[in-house]
């Protein structure tokens, strides 16, 4: 039975695909804020027409094409963990994630792979203009890889535009629009891309920091600073508005994982937004579920109802109350969310007993009521709930969602000073004497990166335990295999990502080293 | 078919002479490069990651048979 499966199995299964995706990710979010610079500042060796732009400009490639060389392909192995690990995910989901991704691959394969040689090998042989929007399209293309990796992932987090099939026991793409305009798509691309400009303007901050540190190429290091400094700034702006919306989209359609972000275990009018905060087991007892308390905490009074009901009089439910359920209100308790979860579950058991026995009149009645609406709106969309054994398995690890959550938005606004000191200081001509600030936007670098993965850690563990939310839990996702056999290509995999990591690390150190070619 | 083959030699040359000319740390990532192809495609998809449905069954009528007999195990059992 699904509700017994192997728990070593379904975390075996999971920590392989969070290694591999966090992994692929450290590449990712370089290449996509980097690129943008690198048009960015190509664009200005053109217009001005002066060399040393150019010679900014190819450093800065070299750096961005190491990252690139070294990133490609590790994604395509999350496609091969779908087929292997999670077939059952892969077959009920199939045809909404296969549009998106195949979208991606087409525009990765032409957009990138194509203009990235004459970025690379077109210097003196194609024309200024065709070399500039190379490097153009080359950024364009991996952000609109991006925008349709992203569009599938927020399709699990929120599944839209799809009708279920009976027969084939396969969700159906029927609005492509819904699926592309999905409000957590619009956040999530929004939030990722402008998160990856940041990442990479601080990655340039740093390394010319490094070089002022080391009284190295002033005039390169202070024009790369006020290139990055200016866009770092507008994209960490994004990156706040951006995550603002997203947090309310989430607050609507993953109101648990919203509850999760702060703490939030008993609703309440007039609630506050905490900033800081500790977390202990709580002394108080709510039924079987697990509460925690803060040990300590900085809280602005009345921010968190502000924010999601547009008053400090709007309640925000906590988590209890979307387990258990509120009276008078549209909360639905989970144990509820099961029953109709397991009507649902019933009647395709029931469909596919009437084609065993021929009963055509039965089926068809079925088949219909599967795209039924109303049955669809009240029961369907339930549909994984019919999995869950106890209600407070929707509750996904609070102090994970917590502190994960926190830590991105402290560094997220950590960044957003960083970035408006650095254009400060960079204009007034004052920032080689700044040492300070110059260690700090160096150490900015790894903070960066953990922003970054923190940021993913929120959204897929908050989610749990849902791979694609209400309709499916991990645990009904995951292929019979042996969790040996997962376990062996986990320790492969963190081999050989380590191995990559190492190579581009060390290569790129040496690259930095070397400096900008004269 | 004429004025393809000057443009078919060109783009040749153009990625000849690009990878001739190639820095150092350019050969280094290339080898990288094709050292983790090799490893992505053929040893893991080959040996360690299969298409388990494909492997399995070999048409999407039996596929759809044994996810459906997985999501409903269930109901069965209650029946």
């Amino acid at each position: 039975m699904i509700e017994n499966a192997d728990v070593a199995l379904t975390d075996w299964s999971r920590a392989q695909f969070a290694l591999t995706a966090m992994y692929h990710w450290i590449f990712v979010p370089l290449t996509l804020g980097l690129s943008i610079i690198i048009a960015m500042m190509e664009t200005v060796y053109v217009r001005t027409g002066k060399e040393e732009w150019k010679r900014l400009t190819r450093f800065w490639m070299t750096l961005f094409g190491i990252n690139f060389a070294i990133g490609v392909a590790t994604g395509i192995i999350l496609e091969f963990e779908f087929g292997t690990n999670w077939s059952n995910y892969s077959w009920f989901v199939g045809d909404i994630f296969g549009a998106p991704l195949a979208i991606e691959g087409i525009l990765a394969f032409f957009l990138e792979s194509t203009f990235i040689a004459v970025m690379f090998f077109g210097w003196n042989k194609v024309g200024k203009k065709f070399h500039l929007a190379s490097s153009w399209l080359v950024a364009i293309g991996a952000n609109l890889s991006a925008l349709w990796i992203l569009v599938a992932n927020a399709w699990m987090q929120n599944p839209v535009g799809m009708v279920f099939n009976p027969d084939t026991a396969r969700n159906e793409l029927v609005n492509f629009r819904a699926v592309l305009f999905n409000p957590v798509a619009v956040d999530k691309f929004l939030h990722t891309v402008s998160s990856g400009f940041l990442l990479a303007s601080l990655f340039v901050l740093g390394v010319s920091s490094w070089f002022l540190l080391k009284k190295r190429e002033e005039w390169f290091a202070k024009r790369s600073i006020l290139i990055a400094g200016i866009f770092g700034l507008l994209s960490s702006l994004l990156v706040v508005f951006s995550g603002d919306t997203s947090a309310r989209t989430i607050a609507e359609v993953q109101p648990v994982k919203f509850a999760a972000f702060e703490a939030h275990y008993f609703g309440k009018q007039n609630a506050g937004l905490v900033t800081f905060g500790l977390l202990k087991d709580s002394e108080v007892e709510s039924g079987t579920m697990d509460v925690k308390d803060f040990a300590f905490r900085i809280e602005i009074p009345g921010l968190l109802s502000l924010m999601t009901g547009g008053n400090k009089e709007a309640f925000v439910p906590g988590i209890k109350d979307l387990v258990y359920g509120l009276p008078d209100s549209t909360i639905i308790a989970v144990t509820e969310k099961m029953r109709r979860g397991r009507i649902a579950r019933d009647l395709l058991y029931d469909f596919r007993e009437a084609k065993k026995q021929n009963d055509n009149i039965q089926a068809e009645t079925i088949r219909k009521t599967f795209q039924d609406k109303d049955f669809v709106n009240d029961y369907f969309r339930y549909f994984g709930y019919a999995f869950l054994d106890r209600p407070e398995d929707v509750i996904p690890n609070v102090p994970v969602a917590f502190y994960t959550f926190h830590l991105m938005v402290m560094l997220g606004f950590l960044f957003v000073l960083i970035c408006c000191i650095a254009v400060f200081l960079v204009l007034k001509g004052t920032i080689s004497k700044n040492r300070w600030f110059l260690w700090v936007a160096l150490f900015s670098i790894p903070l960066a990166y953990i922003a970054s993965e923190s940021g993913w850690i929120l959204a897929e563990m908050g989610r749990q335990p849902w791979i694609i939310q209400d309709l499916m839990p991990v645990s009904a996702a995951v292929s019979q295999i042996s969790p040996g056999a997962v376990m062996t290509t986990f320790i492969l995999f963190a081999v050989l990502f380590t191995a990559l990591l190492i190579a581009e690390v060390s290569i790129m150190i040496r690259q930095i080293k070397n400096g900008p070619k004269h | 078919m004429k004025p393809l083959l000057p443009f078919a030699a060109k783009v040749f040359r153009f990625y000849y002479d690009g990878f001739s000319n190639m820095s150092s740390w350019g050969k280094r990532v290339w080898i990288i490069i094709l050292i983790k192809l090799f490893i992505i495609f053929v040893i893991l998809k080959v040996f360690f990651f299969p298409d388990i449905l494909k492997r399995e069954y070999n048409t999407d009528e039996q596929r759809s048979e044994y996810i459906l007999d997985q999501l409903t195990k269930s109901s069965e059992t209650y029946d």
